[in-house]
């Protein structure tokens, strides 16, 4: 389990209860627990969802859609059950940021589907944790039975009149399943394979109900923004990117860790301030900045600050907040190999472009890395990759592609001399997660 | 819904709003590429292929799950999508066997079509193909797996559509792979629909993998020879040493009243026409006791002198003629004018499935009251009393899943058992076996027992509700319960009635008068009228012997002769064989029967696919069936009932009203191709008012005369000949008073795997039966 780690350029506001004991009620309750629901109890849906807007707040899941317009789409009137969906599967490379928010914090999140709840009319909502995490599972277990026992859950909660449950659910083992309409699936027993959109799960979500779907972090920023007021969050962040958010810092740096940033704060800054630079004093060679479904970044491309727009215009994306940051020592092919083995893994398999896609991908990055390539795979990559963008059923046909086709854009010459010999495999193909 | 106009590759189309562009396109001649779409189905978007570029979109589009809206713009074709479409097809043939030159579906493979269309010629990987070894998951379906293009068809056909459930999806990404409701097997309903439906060589079928190529077949489209609903079929044929051998049935092109519809009868039960052990020569009793082949010169004439010896001995009274469930209409009518004008009997009848005379009465002088089986495509609301579809209609099965299914329709099930279909149901009622007649009674508000029951009272309150029923209901209905029904029925608002009876002419060989005391069109002997003129003073004015009778007189000595064509009567009724110790036996069959086994005479019958003619099916639907198959040796019955009455010297032409006026007729040889097939030459010769009867052997020459004589099938020519279906007016029929008829109903209680007599000879019947009880029998086990 990661330990945490500090710097002084932090903001704290999400994970202020971090290594504090809020796993604990009574605990929460002390440091400002259950107050922001029942400030949303009595001045009702309008006020969350105006607070939700001020606040910038866009979705920590990796799209950064913003999260009080998605509250604002779920009709007000429907025959049927209006749900909350908390999406805690992740699994994108280099994220780990919702792992601290359930171990440290299971009540912000428990707070944050009431908040969400509220705001949309529902009196459901589930908590859904990802396969591997099933021992974060108990944790959240506990905290919602604390919750209930509390009365804070169930009928009449705070006695003012108000139901609302929670109900809990792991995974089984797919990346997929992150995907909103493949967990509604998933959720409902079936195999995990996306739904067509539209319709969208704010109008036909889960069980067909209208469905509010967002990641942890997102809901558990919730009940901080009621708290402090949405206008003071977004002052904290960068311009259309309110607040802060939880960044994992991997790879090659001195201090690796999940630290709280304001938006827009400088990658540069992150790499060599908060992360302690890279280790061993040795040169960076590129980073990839938002999971591993996001394009590579060189050295100098990465003066840049962490915000969804200025990540896009750069040609990458923000994601999900998972910055690996590689040295001077890694093979890009084999790195590339490695990234397209977990997507080639994952792929659900519905759709032909990601089904055969990703298999063909690694199979001609596999073959180059191990030392059979052909200078026409190069091409053939990219052609692949390019005929897979934007042509997929749902997005993890886009998150396999994007970042291949960086690393060939960015990295053609270390592609090149594997095909032609000059560099050579250390790693056996065997050993790359995946990779057989 | 209201029509919106959009654009298509530049050209203004309408459609009602909400059409998917896929169906609006199609409907309009443009065809957009798909794999995993399939109307009727549930929609994947996964196969990618049908991808457009709608303007003002920044992505490509998938046409199957876009509704077109007004003024949306869209392009089909250009070198991005092209571009699009060929990426995705080489991605699947980077896997694919590409074994087209053996491969089943090679030449009708829409994966060939796609390469061929998009020209993903370039092999672009060098890593070995993953291999898998084919599976065979039942007697009816292989799956080869590196053939599979993942596009779920198979899936959703075996589930949306058949509700059988038994395909599912096992693994995930590139493992992805079809995987049966048994580990290694399947356990279902054998339909082939999957294998039907599936768009490359992956699924294929056990009786016609490996077999041919598509290009080497004759395609004859005819009708199923066997329950009694009439799916089209289009069989594929090929060239033989003895004729030609069926070796597939489908109907691809969604022509008939089944759509793609065919249940494992029609399409794979065809096998018993190819059989080794088929009779292909006249058999006649020889001294010895044993039945030995003759010349046909021989057996004709043998058998023509003897009726006649004891016609002329002993009159009509002591002949009997047993007519079939499976000949064409033309067969059975000329049947029962032999029996009634060459033989002089009235002593016709033939194993009855359901009570059609009573049902015909009672809908008499009700216009459009009779359901066709097309009304069922598309019912509000549908009463099912009685019967097991699924088991022994499985093409109306069909239609009611598929009405409730795409149009909500409201399915109200009645049965003494708990049938499949009430998984459809809006409301199931369980009932006792013997409480169908309580039932009407207490739909109709006349209480009874059920009324004490809530389940069956909300189940009335709710049927009454509706304005529009169509009443369906089984063999448990005869006699004046029919009457009931019928009567109960005409109550609402607006109803239609169907009755179910068991084989492809059931209800023919009731409509053209195989009845001791009916002519065709349910005319009583009693009232012949014009049959009277047409058939001249031999036809007998009282009522004969029904069939259980006939079986009691030979008993009794007092029957000399009978005549069956096509039936089995001795299995059927377990026929004591020394009843016909003594009787003079001639039996038309394909195989040596139980009853032809008996005879003194047995002549080699062609079957239905082997003929051309009109079948009923028991929704009083007619269609055309076409000569496909052929089998050196066989005759069609419609030839040798002919050929028989032509050697007791009857009058050939009265009989069978062929050629122009004057012609003599000509019989030729008896072997040759002169039975006269209804193709497009007579098509063209009707619309042209030539109609060229030009031997005795063409069923047209007495279809004439039933259509002339039986109102109910007057129905128009052209749209039959052309291969539509058309709707009996059953309301023009002339029967009266049917409450005194004996019940001769015997329910024949087919499972989908089998089909009385017919259904013995399918070795693809016995080995899925066979394979379903071992199975069974293992699960047990286990
Ligand atoms: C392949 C794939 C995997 C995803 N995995 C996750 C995930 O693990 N966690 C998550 O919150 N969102 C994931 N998402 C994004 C979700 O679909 C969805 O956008 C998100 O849960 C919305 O929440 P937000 O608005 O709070 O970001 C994934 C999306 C895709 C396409
Ligand atoms: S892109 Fe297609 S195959 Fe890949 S995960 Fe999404 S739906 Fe499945
Ligand atoms: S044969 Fe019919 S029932 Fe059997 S798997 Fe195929 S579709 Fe399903
Ligand atoms: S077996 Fe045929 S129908 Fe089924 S998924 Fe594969 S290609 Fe499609
Ligand atoms: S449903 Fe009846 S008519 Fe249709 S294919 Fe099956 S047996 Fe033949
Ligand atoms: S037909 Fe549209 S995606 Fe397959």
């Amino acid at each position: 389990m990661p330990s945490l780690v500090s710097h002084p350029d932090e903001v704290k506001i999400l994970s202020r209860r971090f290594g504090q004991g809020a796993a604990d009620i009574e605990k929460y309750l002390e440091m400002d627990g259950y107050k922001a629901v029942q400030a949303a109890i009595e001045k009702g849906p309008d006020w969350i969802i105006a607070e939700m807007k001020a606040s910038g707040l866009r979705g920590r899941g990796g799209a950064g859609f913003p999260t009080g317009m998605k509250w604002s789409f779920v009709p007000k009137q429907s025959a049927k059950p209006k749900y909350v969906l908390v999406n805690g599967d992740e699994s994108e490379p280099g994220t780990c940021k919702d792992h601290l928010i359930f171990l440290h914090d299971p009540h912000a999140v428990i707070e944050g589907t009431m908040i969400a709840g509220l705001a949309i009319g529902s009196k459901l909502g589930f908590i859904y944790l990802r396969g591997e995490y099933r021992y974060l599972l108990k944790i959240v277990e506990k905290a919602v039975a604390d919750a209930y026992a509390k009365g804070f859950l169930g009928k009449n909660i705070f006695g003012t009149g108000v139901d609302f449950d929670i109900v809990t659910q792991t995974g089984a083992g797919a990346y997929e399943v992150g995907e909103e309409s493949a967990l509604m699936e998933s959720l409902e027993g079936k195999r995990g394979v996306p739904r067509i959109k539209p319709p969208f799960p704010a109008v036909v979500g889960l069980y067909g109900g209208p469905t509010v779907i967002n990641n942890a972090e997102t809901i558990a920023t919730a009940p901080h923004i009621l708290l402090m007021g949405g206008e003071a969050y977004a002052k904290v962040g960068s311009e259309r990117n309110g607040g802060t958010r939880l960044f994992g810092i991997s790879g090659h740096v001195e201090r690796p860790g999940v630290y709280e940033l304001p938006m827009g704060y400088n990658l540069k800054r992150a790499i060599y301030e908060v992360g302690g630079g890279i280790r061993g004093g040795k040169k960076l060679k590129a980073v990839v900045p938002g999971g591993s479904s996001t394009p590579v970044l060189l050295p100098e491309e990465i003066d840049i600050g962490l915000d969804f727009d200025q990540l896009g215009k750069a040609g990458s994306m923000l994601g999900s907040g998972g910055i690996v940051v590689l040295d001077e020592t890694v093979s890009i092919v084999e790195f590339a190999l490695r990234t397209i083995s977990f997507y080639q893994h994952e792929s659900c398999g519905w759709c032909i472009p990601c089904r055969e896609g990703t298999d063909w991908l690694k199979k001609s990055i596999g073959r180059i890395y191990a030392g059979g390539g052909m200078e026409k795979d190069i091409d053939n990559i990219r052609y692949l990759a390019e005929n897979m963008m934007g042509r997929t059923f749902c997005p993890l046909g886009d998150a396999a592609a994007m970042p291949t086709l960086g690393f060939v854009k960015k990295f053609r010459q270390e592609f090149e001399d594997y095909v032609n010999g000059k560099a050579r495999s250390e790693t056996p193909l065997l050993q790359i997660s995946g990779a057989h | 819904m209201a029509d919106v106009s959009f654009t298509v590759d530049g050209k203004k189309l309408t459609a009602p709003a909400g059409t998917l562009l896929i169906d609006a396109c199609r409907a309009h001649g443009i065809e957009i590429p798909a794999f995993c779409y399939y109307p009727g189905l549930s929609l994947q978007a996964a196969c990618r292929m049908c991808v457009v570029r709608q303007e003002k979109v920044p992505k490509l589009q998938t046409a199957c799950t876009t509704p077109v809206a007004e003024g949306l713009v869209f392009t089909t074709e250009s070198p991005e999508i092209a571009q699009a479409r060929k990426a995705t097809i080489e991605l699947l043939l980077g896997n694919h066997p590409l074994d087209c030159p053996v491969c089943d579906a090679g030449g009708e493979c829409e994966l060939q079509d796609m390469t061929f269309r998009y020209g993903a010629h370039e092999s672009k990987y060098v890593e070995i193909k993953q291999h898998r070894e084919e599976q065979q998951w039942s007697p009816v379906v292989f799956f080869d797996r590196p053939r599979c293009i993942l596009c779920y068809r198979c899936v959703r056909m075996c589930g949306e559509g058949m509700d059988v459930w038994a395909l599912g999806i096992q693994n995930r990404g590139a493992g992805a792979v079809i995987a049966p409701n048994k580990q290694d097997h399947l356990e279902c309903e054998e339909c082939g629909q999957c294998i039907d439906v599936c768009p490359v060589g992956a699924l294929t079928s056990g009786t016609y993998r490996y077999k041919t190529r598509p290009w080497e077949m004759n395609h004859v489209s005819t009708v199923c020879a066997h329950c009694g609903d009439g799916c089209k079929t289009t069989l594929g044929l090929k060239r033989a040493d003895d004729g030609m051998e069926i070796v597939r049935g489908d109907n691809r092109d969604k022509s008939g009243i089944n759509g793609d519809f065919l249940c494992i009868k029609g399409r794979y039960a065809f096998d018993y026409s190819n059989r080794e052990d088929r009779l292909t020569k006249p058999l006649v009793r020889q001294a010895n006791g044993e039945l030995a082949p003759v010349s046909w010169e021989e057996a004709l004439e043998f058998a023509g002198k003897k009726l006649r010896e004891i016609r002329d001995a002993k009159g009509g009274r002591a002949i009997g003629v047993i007519g079939s469930n499976r000949t064409t209409n033309e067969e059975a009518y000329l049947l029962q004018k032999f029996a009634r004008s060459v033989l002089g009997t009235n002593n016709i009848d033939h194993h009855r499935t359901a009570d059609y005379a009573t049902f015909a009465a009672a809908l008499k002088g009700n216009a459009d009251r009779e359901a066709s089986l097309r009304d069922f495509a598309a019912a509000p609301a549908i009463l099912l009393l009685g019967g097991d579809p699924t088991e022994e209609h499985p093409g109306l099965a069909w239609q009611l899943r598929s009405d409730v299914r795409l149009n909500q329709a409201r399915l109200y099930v009645v049965n003494h058992e708990l049938i499949k279909l009430r998984r459809q149901a809006k409301a199931f009622l369980e009932i006792s076996q013997d409480g169908y007649a309580d039932l009407v009674s207490f739909l109709s508000g006349n209480g009874g027992a059920l009324s004490s029951n809530e389940k069956a009272a909300s189940f009335r309150e709710d049927l009454l509700k509706e304005e529009s029923v169509l009443i369906v209901f089984g063999p448990e209905y005869r006699g004046k319960d029919i009457e009931a029904l019928v009567k109960f029925g005409m109550g609402f608002p607006k109803a239609k009635f169907a009755i179910l009876g068991d084989y492809a002419n059931s209800r023919g060989a009731a409509d053209m008068g195989l009845f001791p005391d009916l002519l065709p069109g349910y005319v009583p002997v009693t009232a012949a009228g014009t049959f009277a003129e047409e058939y001249g003073e031999a036809l007998p004015a009282a009522p004969g012997l029904d069939l259980v009778e006939m079986f009691d007189a030979a008993g009794a000595g007092d029957l000399a002769a009978l005549y069956v064509v096509g039936s089995n009567p001795v299995s059927r009724y377990g026929v004591d064989a020394s009843a016909l110790k003594n009787v003079f036996l001639v039996v038309q069959d394909m195989f040596l029967t139980e009853t032809a086994k008996l005879a003194d005479v047995v002549f080699p019958a062609a079957n239905l696919y082997e003929k051309a003619g009109t079948v009923t099916n028991t929704f009083g639907d007619i269609q055309l069936v076409k000569k496909a198959a052929d089998r050196a040796g066989v005759r069609s019955d419609f030839e040798l009932i002919v050929r028989l009455a032509d050697r007791m010297g009857a009058d050939v032409k009265k009989l069978v009203p062929f050629g122009r006026g004057g012609v003599r007729a000509d019989f030729g040889q008896t072997r040759g191709a002169q039975s006269g097939e209804a193709d497009r030459h007579q098509v063209w010769l009707t619309a042209h008012h030539i109609e060229l009867k030009a031997s005795p052997f063409d069923p047209f020459a007495i279809f004439d005369e039933v259509q002339r004589l039986v109102p109910a099938y007057d129905i128009p020519r052209m749209d039959l000949l052309t291969g539509n279906d058309q709707h009996i007016k059953t309301e023009l029929v002339q029967i009266e008073n049917t409450g005194s008829r004996r019940d001769l109903v015997l329910p024949s209680k087919d499972t989908l795997f089998t089909s009385g007599t017919l259904g013995k000879y399918s070795a693809m019947l016995h080995s899925v039966m066979e394979s379903h009880t071992r199975k069974t029998a293992e699960t047990a086990a286990d």
